[in-house]
């Protein structure tokens, strides 16, 4: 049965994320004053055809740090669901 | 004497492949010779540029897709036998992603795609790519890009300081390198950097752009001319 792995990549903390910025500051100008602050990162679903979960983690965790995210710049963190 | 040649990958979303193409052919006795992404030969050439461009539409994150693509398991095993590679803006973005320089390059602090000529401190002129520039002599070349933002941790940074890699500062024209002078927020203002062996470097600044009076700076030239002395003499 295959999982789907819904991926989290985030910009670290130290680094500036720009376009979060300029959504906080979008959204304050729209009047959401209690707006505190905003940051941006991305959203990946992949379908991992195997049958157990142990394998499917090792996979999801050797993409992320392979090509999914940059471990300089930034983290990630995944859920896996298994797809009936 | 038989012409040398340079490679010139060209990855789908290059766009400053035939600029480079152009400026590297036009040096007495070298050749470019492109070389595709989707290739394993690299052609016998001597020498590779990474150019610029937007290699697979930038997209996951620039350069993160190109790294992997079948030319870079040929450019990185080239690079770790010690022959020279230069990437030059989505280049330098590759050379990151691939582990063959450290740090990254993320988006500019002032949210703008920046795309105008910047005053450049050449504080390394003591390499294969810089040997015909002065210590600290002060360049022109044009940037064009939306992420060249340098990042590392601190003790990358100290590291590439304590060796000597840091080969490229934005500066002012008065040879000031500060905030100021910082077109992108890069740390250290660093516009270009080196590996430790001295073979691989990385630059957000387009020498090719620079290399022909017409194109208002002749500044770039010194590094092609540098590259290639080596080259030849190789």
């Amino acid at each position: 049965m295959p999982y789907t792995a819904k991926i989290k990549v985030t910009l670290r903390q130290s680094i500036l994320d720009v376009q979060g910025k300029a959504v906080e500051h979008a959204l304050k100008n729209l009047g959401y004053h209690t707006v505190e602050s905003a940051r941006i990162g991305k959203y990946i679903e992949v379908t991992i055809n195997e049958e157990l979960l142990q394998e499917a983690e090792r996979i999801c965790n050797e993409i992320c740090q392979k090509l999914l995210s940059n471990p300089v710049m930034e983290n990630y963190s995944f859920e896996l669901e298994q797809v009936n | 004497m038989a012409d040398v040649t340079v490679g010139v990958v060209v990855f789908p979303g290059s766009n400053c492949d035939h600029d480079t193409e152009y400026a590297v052919g036009s040096f007495n006795g070298i050749k470019p010779r492109m070389l595709w992404h989707n290739d394993h030969d690299l052609q016998g050439v001597k020498a590779i540029i990474l150019p610029g461009g937007f290699s697979y539409g930038d997209y996951l994150r620039a350069g993160s897709i190109a790294r992997f693509s079948p030319i870079m398991q040929e450019v990185i095993e080239f690079a770790r036998k010690g022959f020279p590679v230069l990437g030059i803006c989505n280049g330098f973005q590759v050379l990151l992603e691939s582990g063959l320089l450290e740090g990254a390059l993320s988006k500019n602090r002032d949210k703008k795609f920046l795309c105008c000529q910047t005053t450049l401190k050449t504080v390394n002129c003591s390499t294969i790519f810089t040997s015909q520039y002065q210590q600290d002599q002060l360049i022109t070349i044009p940037i064009a890009h939306g992420q060249g933002n340098y990042f590392a941790p601190p003790e990358v940074i100290d590291s590439l300081q304590e060796h000597n890699q840091i080969v490229f500062k934005y500066s002012d024209a008065e040879g000031r390198v500060s905030d100021e002078s910082n077109p992108n927020g890069s740390l250290r203002n660093i516009a270009g950097i080196i590996n430790r062996q001295g073979n691989v470097l990385g630059l957000m600044p387009h020498p090719e752009r620079a290399s022909e009076k017409s194109l208002g700076s002749l500044d770039g030239r010194a590094l092609f001319e540098s590259l290639f002395e080596h080259i030849a003499g190789v």
